[in-house]
């Protein structure tokens, strides 16, 4: 039985994942020294959309909450970043730790409300969130800023890092450069923890109690309270992701947060694959190159620039619409299904 | 094998004294006008079989329900270990000691069959959520743990080398075993098992009798089925439900002749001879 046991739970979960995340850094700071100004501030994008659809995909994916208001906890994150920036007496790092606890309390408070909230209903109120939250900025315009948002002072990099990076690589490390560290740097850590989650005991009640509650509830289970947490650990990622998002725009504003961008997020976890940390890195991926490609093919094929960047969100539909249609797992759930057959066909099961 | 086994002092504790484990005395439950549970009373001794039998609609699901907290009764009162359980819920029932299977099986589909019955186990965690977090020694050696208790309750139910897979891809009779594993895995000392035979042919019935006996001495077990071979060949103790009431209790040998249970279960027309045919 010894045996059969360390078979099923590899050595340690936690060597694995710190290994898999040091190996990503890797990756990350060679694609980063290797690419375009502009090309760092597409990955300091991407980094935030990541955060936040990793956080997403353990809601809807693992718990089965829909939630259409992540993009409102985005700006909970944002403007508690904005404010404690304000005046340069917090260091960033604070900044971005407050944004995410101040998040996890609202999430709290929207997490308590849904748990008791199944399916369209959980969505309408959610939806309720993402509409409502970008007009509290708007009239509360005297601390909030109004409609012009609050600028964001981004932090510069400091000395040693841009003496160490040029040691290292003889790159100067741009301002850009410096923001898409940062964001990737946050997301390696918040994919660690979440990983960590997953693999666990709530990785697994979460799923649980997504597929059966009243067989969840006999085996001890709290239904509220597993909820709740799966929305706040979301919530967290999402202040996170919104505090990332201020630094790397520069700028907290309620036009950076309607209700597309709650539904960008949910296109990328499903397109990804719903519960996978890495379809939502694949879907985050997707959202941010996609529609400049998709416009530059455009472009070069003889449209307009308006009709180009039209091409875009067309694109972006038709490749949901054939996601849906193919591979309803998303592309994770392609890539896995592959393997399966690949194993039967192996013959090694 | 390091899982503590707690057998031998329960069926020391079941040998001295015969307090029963669990009790219901006098519950009633109507739902609108129809009384589904009429002054039903049940006791079930330490590491006995108890077996509920009736025929369709005679209350059994119901009384089943109330035991868990789904059903709050009218009027009775519902005893654990001594102690009056007042506004018992179901979520409370694995950390007291009460496991139950459903007639549906409910296993989560998204889980392995392992993880199923992982999440049964669940009530013997000791790390939080910090823990997991951080993926800190403890929680690993909680999984551990857990895991292990997991496999002994697979391996008991016979379905070890299905660990990995996922309840949809197996055959339904896997599937029951798997969810009985589940409940094993919490260590109950009352099993509630719900319609256990449902959906089992004649030889997977006579291992499911021999699977549920060897649990007797170990824990409670109550029992809710139609078949009545196994009813008959695997319980200490039967009640039988008619309409709601009890109309019978006792050994398998005195329920069988009992007159009231002939007429609940042929009709009293059967009963009488068929004079009238």
């Amino acid at each position: 039985m010894r045996a059969l046991v360390h078979r099923v739970l590899p050595s340690s979960v936690l060597l694995r994942h710190v290994l898999a995340v040091l190996a990503a850094l890797v990756v990350v700071v060679l694609v980063l020294e290797t690419t375009s100004q502009f090309r760092n501030s597409q990955f300091a994008t991407m980094s935030y959309y990541a955060i936040a659809a990793v956080g997403l995909t353990v809601l809807t994916g693992l718990n089965g909450q829909i939630s259409l208001g992540h993009g409102a906890l985005m700006a909970v994150g944002a403007y508690t970043t904005a404010l404690l920036l304000a005046d340069g007496a917090v260091p960033f790092p604070l900044a971005m730790l407050a944004a995410t606890a101040v998040t996890a309390l609202v999430g709290v408070v929207v997490g308590a409300a849904a748990a008791r909230l199944h399916g369209p209903y959980l969505a309408g109120a959610t939806l309720a969130l993402a509409v409502g939250v970008p007009g509290l900025a708007i009239y509360f315009d005297g601390l909030l800023g109004g409609e012009q948002g609050l600028r964001v002072s981004s932090p510069r990099p400091p000395d040693w890092l841009d003496d160490a990076l040029y040691f290292l690589t003889a790159n100067d490390l741009t301002g850009a450069k410096y923001l898409a560290y940062l964001g990737w740097g946050t997301l390696l850590l918040v994919l660690l923890l979440l990983a960590n989650l997953m693999a666990g005991r709530y990785g697994r009640v979460w799923r649980a109690v997504r597929d059966d509650e009243v067989a969840a509830e006999l085996a001890g289970l709290r239904l509220g309270r597993l909820r709740v947490l799966a929305f706040v650990v979301s919530a967290a990622c999402a202040g996170l992701a919104g505090s990332v998002l201020a630094m790397v725009v520069r700028l907290a504003a309620p036009s950076g947060f309607t209700i597309v961008l709650s539904l960008s997020l949910l296109t990328a976890v499903v397109v990804g694959g719903l519960g996978s940390l890495t379809g939502a890195l694949l879907g985050s991926a997707l959202l941010v190159f996609l529609p400049p490609a998709v416009t530059n093919v455009g472009t070069s094929a003889g449209l307009t620039g308006v009709q180009a960047a039209q091409l875009a969100p067309f694109v972006y539909g038709v490749v949901l619409v054939v996601v849906m249609l193919v591979a309803p797992g998303g592309v994770m759930g392609l890539v896995r299904s592959w393997r399966r057959r690949g194993l039967r066909q192996g013959g090694s099961r | 094998m390091t899982v503590p086994d707690t057998s031998q002092t329960r069926l020391a504790e079941s040998r001295s004294g015969a307090a029963p484990l669990f009790s219901a005395t006098g519950v009633t439950v109507r739902f609108g006008g129809l009384t589904a549970l009429d002054d039903v009373t049940l006791d079930v001794l330490p590491g006995e079989v108890h077996g509920v039998i009736g025929p369709n609609g005679a209350g059994k699901t119901t009384l089943f329900n109330v035991c868990c907290g789904f059903v709050r009764p009218g009027a009775g009162t519902l005893t654990w270990r001594g102690q009056r359980l007042t506004g018992l819920r179901p979520h409370q029932l694995a950390g007291m000691g009460i496991a139950r299977t459903l007639q549906g099986l409910g296993l989560f589909g998204g889980l392995t069959v392992l993880e199923n019955v992982l999440t049964g186990a669940d009530r013997f965690r000791r790390t939080g959520f910090g823990s997991a977090l951080l993926a800190l020694p403890r929680a690993r050696a909680d999984e551990r743990a857990l895991t292990e208790r997991a496999l002994a309750a697979l391996t008991e139910a016979g379905v070890a080398e299905y660990a990995g897979r996922y309840p949809g891809s197996l055959p339904y009779p896997v599937r029951k075993r798997v969810a009985f594993a589940r409940a094993l895995a919490a260590d109950p000392e009352l099993l509630l098992l719900d319609e256990p035979a449902s959906g089992l042919g004649a030889a997977e019935l006579t291992e499911l009798g021999e699977l549920v006996r060897a649990l007797a001495g170990r824990m409670s077990v109550i029992l809710v089925d139609h078949h009545m071979d196994l009813v008959m060949t695997v319980c200490d103790r039967i009640t039988v439900l008619d309409f709601g009431r009890v109309v019978a209790q006792g050994p398998p040998a005195q329920v069988r002749d009992d007159p009231a249970v002939i007429d609940a279960y042929l009709g009293e027309e059967a009963s009488r001879g068929g004079d009238h045919g």
